[in-house]
This record gives C-alpha cells, sequence and structure tokens, in this order.
C-alpha cells in the first residue's frame, strides 16, 4: 500500500530524520540552533519538543567539537547526525572529519565502525552573503572513508537520509538548500533505490546530462528546452558522489555518445572531472565527443549579486551540449 | 547571565554616575573628556540606531538580502570604538556598525557588503584600520593577534608614547569564545604577550543558542587560565566601555601583555532579518534588557550635566538626515561587473582564471547577439 504526500525537500529530510529517531534509540541529532529554532532552515523543527534536548542537542559554536564529540559518541555506540549551519562553516571541523572521522575505521583495521552523518546544506542560488553558497563536495569525495551522496528530490531526502544513518560508515549528507523549499511527492511506503545508485530521471537519446542537487532542475528545464529544439537528452541523477555508481552512466553514454557533466562547485579537482576521466576510460569507443564540463568559475563564490553569472543555468549547459553534439 | 558583583558600571541604568572602587579608578577617564567628546558619544549612538533601522527597512523592502542590527549594543560599541586611538587596529566580527562609523568607514559599505556587491567593502588602511567584517566565527581573533605580535616584531609598542605606540582590539561574540580559533588567539597572544585587546560583546544570544550553552562560568573569568586579565563591564554603559577599554588598551599599548574586557550587552532585535527570535526567546528577557538601553541612561547623564533639548533636538535631525542620506544612495548602487569575480584572486595572473574570464566575456557578448537577432 502506497502512502505519498507532497513535501518540500526540508520537510523531507525533517520526517526522514523523525522516522530514523523512532527505529533507533541510539540516533542523536547534534548542531547549532537545531533545537528550539529546529535549525537555520527549519529542517529539525519540532524535533526537540518531540525526543527532547538529549536526543536533538544544541550545542556550543564549534565545528570541530560538534564532530569530534560525535566521533566519541559513535565510539560509545550512537549514531549521531551533525548539522553543519552553511557549507562554508564546515572548515573548523575539516581536521575531525578528514584525520579522524574518515581515519578510525581503518586506523582500527575494522574493529570499531563510525556511523556519523554530517548533514550539509549547500550550494546557491539563495543570494546570501559570503561563506553560505559554496560547494566543497570534492574536498570530501576526494577523501577516502567518507561515504557523500546528495539528494535532488523530496522523495530521495526523505530515504537517503535514513539510508545514510543505517550505514555503519561517516556519510557526508549534502543537502541542496536551494532546493529546500519546491515541493514534490514522497513515498512513505518503499524506497525506490539504494543509497549509493544513480538515476536516469529523463530518458533521450543524442546526449546526456548528468549532475547532483540543485543541479538537476538546471538539467531538466535544458532538457526541455532542447526538446523544442528537437534535440532528445537524456538525464542523469547521479545523487551518490561517493561511491559513484557508473553503471547507469556507462549504459547511457553506450546509448548517446555524449555526456555533458554539471556542477556549481568549481571545475579544477572536482566531481565532474573524475566522471570525465572515468567514463572517457571506460567508454572511450562509445563517445562522439569528449565529455565536458559545465561548472562553477575557478573563483571564490562571488558577491551575491553576481551569483547567477557564476552559477550554470540551462544556457551555459545546452551551449555545452551544442558543443558536444557538434563534434 | 547578566550583571555580577564584578560588573563595573560607571552610569547606572537611571543615567547617574556609581560611585565605587572601580568607579574611583576608571572615572578619571571620564574626567578628562570634554563635553563635546561627551556630546559625540551620545551622536554617534543616536546616529548609529537610526542608521540600523533604516537598513533594516531597506532590507524589507528588498534591497539587501540580509540585514545584521547591531540595535542594543552602542554603548558598548561607541564606548570601546571611541577609547582605540587612531594608530590602533580594530578587528571586528561583523556587527560592529557603531565602531565603523567612527573609525571612518562610510556605512553605506556594509550596506553594499549585505546587498552582495562586495565582499569586502572598504580599505582598511584608509578607514582608520577598521578590517574586514569576518563571517566565520571566531576566525579573524587569530588574525587580530598575529597583527599584535607584528607591532611588537616591529618595536612599535611599548616604547612609552600612548601617543605613537600601537595596539589592537579584536571584537567578537560570546558564541564565538567556544570556537577553537577563540581560544587559541588566547594561547597565543598569553605566549606573546601581545598589545591586544579581547573585546567579547556578550549579547547573551548566539541565533538561538543562549549564552549559558557557551558557558557555564562568566566568560570574563575564561581569560584568566590563560593568563590573561579578564574584566567584565555594564556595555550597556558608554562610559565604562569607554574607560576600560581605554585603560586596558593603554596598557597592552604600553607592553603589560594582552587584556580580556567582557561587555555584558544585549542584541535587541533578530541575530538578523532572516531571525525569528520569538522562537527561542522570552520577551520578559527583552524587557529587561529594553530597560537598560544604553542611549536613554547616556541622555539622563547629559540632560543633568545641562544639556538641553536644542542638543539632542540637533542630534535627532542629524540621524534622520543620515537616514535619509543612506536610503537615497542605496537606491543608486551599482550592480558590480562581472570581472569582480576574475579580478582579485589571485594578485599574480592565474592562467585557469584568465580563460575562464575571457571565456565568460565571449560567451557573453555571443548571448547579446544572440538576443539582438531575436
Ligand atoms: C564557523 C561558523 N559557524 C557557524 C556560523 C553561523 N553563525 C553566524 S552568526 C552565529 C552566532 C554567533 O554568535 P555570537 O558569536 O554570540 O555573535 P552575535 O551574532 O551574537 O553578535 C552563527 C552560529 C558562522 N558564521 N561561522
Ligand atoms: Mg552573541
Amino acid at each position: 500500500m502506497s502512502d505519498i504526500q507532497t513535501l518540500p525537500l526540508a520537510k523531507a529530510i525533517n520526517a526522514g530524520l523523525r522516522q530514523a529517531m523512532l527505529d533507533d534509540p541510539k540516533v542523536l541529532l547534534m548542531g547549532e540552533d537545531i533545537g528550539p529554532l529546529g535549525g537555520v532552515f527549519r529542517v529539525t523543527e519540532g524535533l526537540q519538543a518531540e525526543f527532547g534536548a538529549k536526543r536533538v542537542i544544541d550545542t556550543p559554536l564549534a565545528e570541530a567539537g560538534i564532530i569530534g564529540s560525535a566521533i566519541g559518541l559513535a565510539m560509545r555506540g550512537y549514531r549521531p547526525v551533525c548539522e553543519i549551519q552553511f557549507d562554508g562553516f564546515i572548515f573548523p571541523g575539516f581536521n575531525q572529519i578528514t584525520t579522524q572521522l574518515a581515519k578510525l575505521t581503518n586506523r582500527h583495521e575494522g574493529q570499531i565502525q563510525m556511523p556519523v552523518v554530517i548533514r550539509v546544506p549547500y550550494g546557491g542560488h539563495i543570494g546570501a552573503v559570503e561563506h553560505h553558497q559554496e560547494s566543497p563536495e570534492a574536498l570530501f569525495a576526494h577523501t577516502a572513508g567518507l561515504r557523500l551522496v546528495s539528494p535532488s528530490t523530496p522523495n530521495d531526502a526523505y530515504w537517503m537520509i535514513q539510508e545514510a544513518i543505517a550505514s555503519n560508515d561517516p556519510v557526508m549528507f549534502f543537502e541542496p538548500k536551494g532546493r529546500y523549499w519546491p515541493k514534490g511527492p514522497v513515498d512513505f511506503s518503499a524506497s525506490s533505490a539504494p543509497l549509493h545508485s544513480t538515476r536516469v530521471v529523463r530518458e533521450g537519446t543524442e546526449v546526456t546530462l548528468l549532475g547532483h542537487g540543485a543541479m538537476l532542475s538546471v538539467l531538466l528545464e535544458a532538457a526541455d528546452i532542447a526538446a523544442d529544439e528537437g534535440t532528445s537528452i537524456e538525464v542523469i541523477d547521479l545523487r551518490s558522489i561517493s561511491p559513484i555508481d557508473y553503471g547507469p552512466i556507462l549504459a547511457s553514454v553506450q546509448k548517446t555518445g555524449r555526456l555533458v557533466v554539471a556542477q556549481e562547485a568549481p571545475g579544477f579537482v572536482s566531481v565532474g572531472s573524475e566522471i570525465a576521466a572515468t567514463v572517457t576510460e571506460r567508454a572511450f569507443y562509445s563517445l562522439e565527443a569528449p565529455v565536458l564540463r559545465v561548472t562553477g568559475f575557478d573563483t571564490p563564490f562571488p558577491p551575491a549579486k553576481l551569483e547567477t553569472i557564476y552559477l550554470p543555468d540551462a544556457d551555459r549547459v545546452l551551449e555545452a551540449v551544442d558543443r558536444a553534439l557538434a563534434y | 547571565m547578566s550583571y555580577t558583583e564584578a560588573t563595573i558600571q560607571l552610569l547606572n541604568p537611571e543615567g547617574s554616575l556609581v560611585t565605587s572602587d572601580a568607579s574611583a579608578e576608571y572615572l578619571p577617564y571620564i574626567d578628562a573628556l570634554s563635553d563635546e567628546q561627551l556630546r559625540e558619544f551620545h551622536r554617534q549612538m543616536v546616529v548609529v540606531r537610526r542608521f540600523d533601522e533604516e537598513a533594516a527597512n531597506l532590507q524589507k523592502q528588498g534591497q539587501m538580502g540580509l540585514w545584521v542590527p547591531s540595535i542594543g549594543q552602542e554603548g558598548a560599541q561607541v564606548g570601546s570604538g571611541f577609547a582605540a586611538r587612531a594608530q590602533d587596529h580594530i578587528f571586528p566580527a561583523y556587527r560592529e556598525h557603531a565602531v565603523a562609523r567612527i573609525r571612518g568607514v562610510d556605512v553605506l559599505d556594509i550596506v553594499k557588503l549585505l546587498r552582495g556587491t562586495t565582499h569586502g567593502g572598504w580599505n582598511p588602511a584608509e578607514h582608520g584600520n577598521f578590517h574586514l567584517y569576518t563571517l566565520v566565527i571566531a576566525a579573524h581573533t587569530l588574525h587580530a593577534t598575529g597583527y599584535a605580535m607584528g607591532i611588537a616584531l616591529d618595536g612599535k609598542s611599548g616604547t612609552g608614547n600612548l601617543d605613537a605606540d600601537e595596539a589592537v582590539i579584536v571584537y567578537f561574540g560570546d558564541g564565538a569564545t567556544s570556537q577553537g580559533d577563540a581560544s587559541e588567539s588566547l594561547v597565543f597572544a598569553a605566549s606573546f604577550q601581545t598589545p591586544q585587546v579581547f573585546l567579547l560583546q556578550n549579547n547573551h544570544w548566539a541565533i538561538s543558542v543562549p549564552v549559558s550553552t557557551q558557558s557555564r562560568t562568566p566568560l570574563y573569568l575564561r581569560p584568566s587560565g590563560f593568563g590573561i586579565p579578564g574584566v567584565q563591564i555594564d556595555g550597556n554603559d558608554v562610559l565604562a566601555s569607554y574607560a576600560v577599554t581605554r585603560k586596558n588598551l593603554d596598557d597592552a599599548r604600553a607592553g603589560a601583555g594582552p587584556r580580556y574586557i567582557e561587555a555584558l550587552t544585549y542584541r535587541i532585535g533578530a541575530h538578523t532579518s532572516s531571525d525569528d527570535p520569538t522562537k527561542y526567546r522570552k520577551d520578559s528577557e527583552l524587557d529587561y534588557w529594553r530597560q537598560r538601553d544604553p542611549i536613554p541612561r547616556f541622555e539622563a547623564f547629559l540632560r543633568s550635566r545641562g544639556e538641553g533639548d536644542a542638543f539632542f533636538e540637533e542630534v535627532r535631525v542629524e540621524a534622520e538626515d543620515h537616514a535619509a542620506d543612506i536610503r537615497r544612495r542605496t537606491f543608486e548602487i551599482q550592480d558590480p561587473g562581472t570581472s569582480l569575480i576574475f579580478d582579485h584572486v589571485y594578485s599574480e595572473p592565474h592562467p585557469l582564471v584568465v580563460e575562464q574570464k575571457a571565456w565568460l566575456a565571449a560567451y557573453e557578448s555571443a548571448l547579446d547577439e544572440n538576443g539582438a537577432q531575436a
């Protein structure tokens, strides 16, 4: 029996967190302003009232403290879910994430596990000040020992947060904050796909567009425009960045022969670069054109008045589609 | 956490001078001020509050993405801001609009920052050594300490010349005290005996988190564990803020080592325009602090010294004019050109950035041509 409701992505994560807390008393939430305020994006709204201040913990203002103490709690058998307030504020905790969280299972040669989830609202489209619109996922994807996922729809958000919490490895959970408020259907009866799977969200034949998080809505818009102009585009939602599920990507490229990877993050040493290299290695003879990347520029995220120039939009994606088709 | 036995107050909430050991120590600094300087304290507090109200209106009307109000904290800021000497360096957090104004920053530049036309706003070297706002909590506390280390290395402190020796003030909040950077800055400051004052504005909240989550002891006690003397002042008493900062800054500049001041104050407004404080704090607390507003208290003090209506009316008009000027100039702010994205990423040309800047220019002109054809 299916139970479908229409929710914004932020509320879907809230529902997923709530379900995880109901299912497992060891699940704890910790972060800045997540209690009575419900987080600056209201993702944890109502959860402290329901589960109490011992399970929904307003921490002191210290990201190293949040991550480091979550590690200790995980050693003690808890499953902490840490909220980082904004992408750009994760860095005081970077040391704990990369030198400790990511490596403790390895250092213990598998004798302990680190079931810690770090929720990171990321990306642009909200017109905010410095450090509030960044996409630092590559830094974490580059770090062995961390898993990294990013949902683009409310349904995925609801299920993926629960699957991330169930994982015995640390999971970086990147939430596309520009997509927090648009609503979409959430099917509460069953998960539609495993956590680390990539999904074709629109079928097409001539060019494959691939992206994650808030990029997806841009890619779908580009595919619509292209369809009006007679070009058939396949769109893939990456969903999982570490590991990457290459099966659907390679299958799509074998069909279309052209791949454009889009992301908000800068292009240099990025997720898109990694995918371009791997697809070139594994599907070289299927490619009709080089894998092209459409990315944020290799600059700091600019002041908000310039964000629409910085962030790839449908036009920039279509410009790359045209280039791919021209080969 | 409110006033304690240790809180230094020179002016009580009714606006009368307080007699105590502390006031005996600090009142001479006030006695040394001219009537015009005292009037200036009032003028700055009133004008900056009116600016703040206008900025909040402009934000509501869509002129800024965000506004960060400083209402309620004018006493702590104006007193300490005037305590700094011309040669001093100020490292603010992001709410120190009054200090910015005192140091010669055009506060329209703060509007620009929050409007999203710049990440910076002003050149510290040309604006009273008032450094840029830093949004990553507490990161700048270490910059302040390093700057003060540099002053000491240069031999520009501790010579005994108060008019030439340099010192640093760093502003930060109660929430910031929890960051590792804040503690590390105390460690470095103590190790290297920097000419520096740590000025904590304890406004009782870090967004929705009360100061009791950051510290179970009054925060002015924390630096003593690092070997740095700390004092607590009534931050809504502009005279205490001035005198205590003046003394501590001059001690630091003279080579006595770093000092720490906890100014007890209150964030009367929301954390920012995006915040809703009704979700987490009580009206009774707000009322308590409204009664301790720094501005009426100081006005009562000036009146008790014989200041008449004419002056207060003059300041009111000046504040209105300032607000009108900010409003008019806000509407004139130009959007930045796209080259701002690329122009200052490195100080020497970087091939990738050069290439992307050229690509964007070509792409945009192609779009324009296509647009023209359509
Ligand atoms: C490293 C970091 N983490 C989180 C934030 C988000 N944030 C912005 S202001 C703030 C509260 C700061 O409180 P406090 O230091 O008391 O200063 P106040 O805002 O009260 O002036 C938080 C958590 C940030 N800016 N930087
Ligand atoms: Mg505060």
